[in-house]
């Protein structure tokens, strides 16, 4: 017989903000450490961050440029969370959209067709792709019982040697093809954006949506209690009567289907090309945030916005402090594993005094 | 080594698993641990290993009190077991799983190990080819390699959990051999089995355990009869059993062979009727699970065919199975029947759904308390399931067995229960026989058997019997057989 800890402790509120505080200042203190240890002035290099997000309204709305596909990523990998997936091909998802969109803007912008009907279908293609790389993970977990976590991988390598070979092969710019993407799109195919400003509300529309898809689904769907019956478990879910299978490669095509979506997004309302690093390391960002958001809908909402608005704040630091701008990744990086940690030494605590509680039974 | 338990307590959260346990074990010996499943010898024998960790008690090798926080520690004492399962490394070979645990430098020394391996197979007969790949060998060499893993370790008490299990004929015979020349050698050797005869071939006295406390201890001549009284306990005059018409053939079963890599059922013909309710009765591992499991279509035979209300399911996906109204409720309630971390609300909702997309989640609850109410759960809707005591997780399970059923098959739905809960668990039981659903009960509690069910059919090693009339068989006659006697 397993010896089963059963959870008996109802933990308070406020202990539970305590801990993940407690998790937050370990993440500081040990961002701050590897600042000392470069030799560069901690206190002005947060400041510096700040500055760099919220100093102006560019800015301001900058951050709000890469919520909106790390949002979409984001949403997209809770529902394969939910169902139990460690969907780490999520990189490769966006990619594959952002494939399709440059191919279907490609294909159309000679056309008559008028540019909105060019701009959606190529979305819908965006969404279409990733769905569809996302769905060749689940094949690889169905019928070739490859784990998604490696078959997502694999795959991811794949997306990048594609989209390299895209660049500069077939779609490479008349003369020579360079790291500097395809040829821009003409600006009636670019997606609308705020004047002066990189924001679209469009994109900032479809970002908004998605979250708010996500959460219905998951609190008030059946779709979603079925998605999460199977993560917790599968064995007991499959006895039940859950269509086990269908229900794993839903998640994963609705997951591609965001992540293809973000991609298009940053394909025709920001970069207006594709270039080789299009997916901006959003998917793995992305896995970050519902981590640290503990794969709530509410909380993942505000850590994407602080994500964003780390990646924005630092860009400036290789300039003003000769600091790489990957300081926000470190503190990301540091900040769930601190996370993730003290969750792991909580646990550990709770079920040592629950054992201690019930000892002489 | 001389080893002495004494007064064991073990519980698992509510269960007691072992109350005021003692054992003594000379070197030297072969000391047969005899009992039921859920009686407790395997929980005893890894307290003793040092898997798990006692409640209260203490245990002492050769007069001194031990403490062991982990199986290594125990090796280190000198206390090895051989799990019912093989607990080894399928991918690597025969040398580096008798290596591995050793305690030894940073390098490996292959030579020595091989040179040992070869003494030790030759001393004791066994033939292990060092490179083959432990997943080539039988069960019963897999079992020869763990025995000499241990012995190189210098195990002075060797613990074997039914390990007859699977292995052939001579196997056994050699195994037998080897443990008489261990304990000859001053070894102590503890063998748990639920088999009359091998105890009696075998031990030079045997402990019986039953529900987690000590029934007796014996020594030879054995009277089986005794045995079985103090596994199984004295019979309790038993009320009227109900007389309830038949019906159609619900379930077919015709010259099925089912198996896993540890056993193999042969030729099984069985048909159960509407209304009609079938025991399956046996040790653990002798069977049964494997042909409910095949009657749930979680499992494909290998020949045969089953049928289900006439229609021929063989082969067919689980989903079939569903829908023809065939439904399963396992025994692990936490691991495979029920989802931690839900509610009693949602579990509802996943099985019942009130609508196609959208949930009401007011009507879920308002519908969850219904039949919290009708199945006297003592929780609430938006209780967690894994917050719930273990009767009332069965009573979860029961109501979430859907209507109407054709085929009912349960794996031990009153374990753990207190007899309050049983009683009421057998009345739905019966009463849904009565609406005309057909029951396939699988239980280790003998008198419950003979108590409620029309026929029963006994598993013994892979052997399964003719269905029988639970009123021709007695307490006595059941025992027997599930020990392997009066075939």
């Amino acid at each position: 017989m397993k010896e089963i800890l059963l959870p008996r402790v109802r933990t308070s509120r406020w202990l539970a903000v305590g801990w993940q505080g407690l998790s937050i200042l370990m993440a500081l203190l040990f961002t701050t450490l590897v600042l000392l240890l470069t030799g560069a002035p901690p206190l002005e290099a947060y400041r510096q961050v700040v500055e760099g997000a919220f100093g102006s309204l560019k800015r301001a709305t900058d951050i709000l440029v890469a919520w909106v596909p790390l949002m979409l990523v984001t949403s997209g990998l809770l529902l394969t969370f939910t169902a139990g997936l460690w969907n780490i091909g999520v990189e490769g998802q966006i990619v594959l959209g952002a494939i399709a969109t440059t191919g279907v803007v490609r294909a159309l912008q000679h056309t008559d067709l008028p540019p909105p009907i060019i701009l959606v279908l190529a979305l819908l293609a965006g969404m279409a792709g990733g769905a569809a790389w996302a769905g060749l993970v689940g094949l690889l977990k169905v019928y070739g019982g490859v784990h998604e976590i490696f078959g997502g991988l694999g795959l991811n390598f794949v997306a990048t040697t594609l989209i390299l070979w895209l660049i500069f092969g077939p779609w490479k710019r008349p003369g020579i093809g360079s790291m500097s993407g395809t040829e821009p799109f003409p600006e009636r195919l670019m997606l609308p954006t705020l004047p002066g400003l990189r924001l679209s509300p469009w994109a900032l529309g479809m970002a908004l949506l998605s979250v708010a898809l996500v959460y219905v689904l998951l609190r008030n769907t059946y779709f979603g209690l079925r998605l999460k019956a199977i993560g917790k478990n599968l064995r007991a879910a499959h006895l039940l009567g859950v269509p086990t299978t269908r229900y794993l490669f839903l998640a994963l095509l609705g997951c591609g289907a965001m992540a293809g979506l973000a991609g298009s997004i940053q394909v025709t309302a920001v970069y207006h090309r594709l270039i080789p690093p299009i997916s901006s390391g959003y998917g793995y960002l992305g896995l970050l945030v519902a981590m640290l958001a503990n794969y709530r809908v509410t909380w993942s909402v505000p850590v994407a916005f602080f994500f964003a608005a780390l990646n924005i704040g630092s860009i400036q630091l290789p300039i003003t402090l000769k600091l790489d701008s990957t300081l926000s990744g470190v503190m990301q990086g540091a900040l769930v594993l601190f996370v993730l940690l003290m969750q792991g030494v909580r646990a550990r605590w709770q079920a040592k005094t629950t054992v201690e509680s019930e000892d002489g039974a | 080594m001389k080893v002495e338990m004494r007064h064991i307590y073990k519980s698992f959260g509510p269960v007691r698993a072992l109350q005021d346990v003692s054992l003594t074990v000379q070197a030297g010996t072969i000391h047969g641990l005899l009992g039921e499943n859920g009686a407790g010898k395997t929980t005893l024998m890894k307290i003793l290993s040092g898997y798990l960790r006692p409640d209260r008690g203490e245990i002492l090798l050769d007069g001194q009190a031990v403490r062991f926080r982990s199986p290594a520690e125990g090796l280190r004492h000198g206390i090895g077991m051989l799990h019912q399962d093989p607990m080894d490394f399928p991918a690597l070979s025969v040398l580096d799983n008798f290596m591995m645990g050793h305690e030894g430098g940073l390098w490996l020394d292959r030579r020595g190990a091989r040179r040992a391996l070869k003494e030790l197979a030759d001393a004791f007969g066994f033939d292990l080819d060092p490179d083959a790949r432990v997943d080539s060998l039988t069960v019963g060499e897999r079992q020869q390699l763990e025995l000499l893993r241990l012995l190189w370790r210098g195990v002075r008490v060797l613990i074997l959990d039914e390990p007859t299990t699977g292995i052939s004929a001579p196997q056994k015979a050699r195994l037998f051999a080897t443990l008489r020349r261990l304990a000859e050698e001053g070894k102590a050797v503890i063998f748990v089995t639920h088999k009359l005869e091998e105890a009696e071939e075998l031990c030079h006295r045997v402990t019986v355990l039953r529900q987690g406390r000590l029934a007796g201890e014996v020594t030879p001549p054995y009277s089986p009869a005794r045995l079985i009284e103090l596994m199984f306990g004295r019979p309790v005059p038993m009320p009227e059993r109900e007389r309830i018409p038949l019906g159609e053939p619900v379930l077919e079963v015709q010259d099925l062979v089912v198996g896993d890599h540890r056993l193999r059922l042969s030729q099984v013909r069985l048909t159960v009727r509407a209304g009609e309710i079938i025991g399956l009765a046996g040790m653990e591992g002798s069977g049964q699970q494997l042909l409910m499991r095949a009657c749930a279509g979680l499992i494909r035979p290998w020949e045969g065919t089953i049928r289900v209300s006439g229609r021929d399911l063989t082969g067919k996906p689980y989903s079939a199975f569903l829908e023809a109204g065939v439904l399963y409720v396992p025994a692990n309630r936490l691991e495979e029947g029920l989802i931690p971390g839900l509610t009693l609300t949602e579990h509802f909702q996943l099985v019942y759904p009130n609508g196609r997309h959208l949930i009401d989640w007011e009507q879920a609850r308002a519908e969850a308390q219904r039949r919290i109410r009708e199945f006297h759960i003592r929780g609430r809707p938006e209780t967690p399931v894994e917050a719930l005591s273990g009767g009332n997780q069965q009573r979860t399970l029961l109501a979430l067995i859907r209507t109407p059923a054709r085929l009912l098959l349960l794996e031990h739905p009153t374990r753990g229960l207190d007899v309050e809960s049983s009683l009421w668990v057998w009345e739905r039981l019966k009463e849904r026989a009565r609406q005309g659903t057909a029951l396939m009960v699988v239980s280790s509690d003998l008198q419950e058997l003979m108590q409620y069910c029309h026929r029963i059919v006994v598993f013994f090693s892979g052997r399964v019997s003719e269905p029988i009339d639970a009123e021709q068989l007695t307490l006595d006659r059941l025992g027997h057989m599930i020990a392997g006697r009066g075939w």
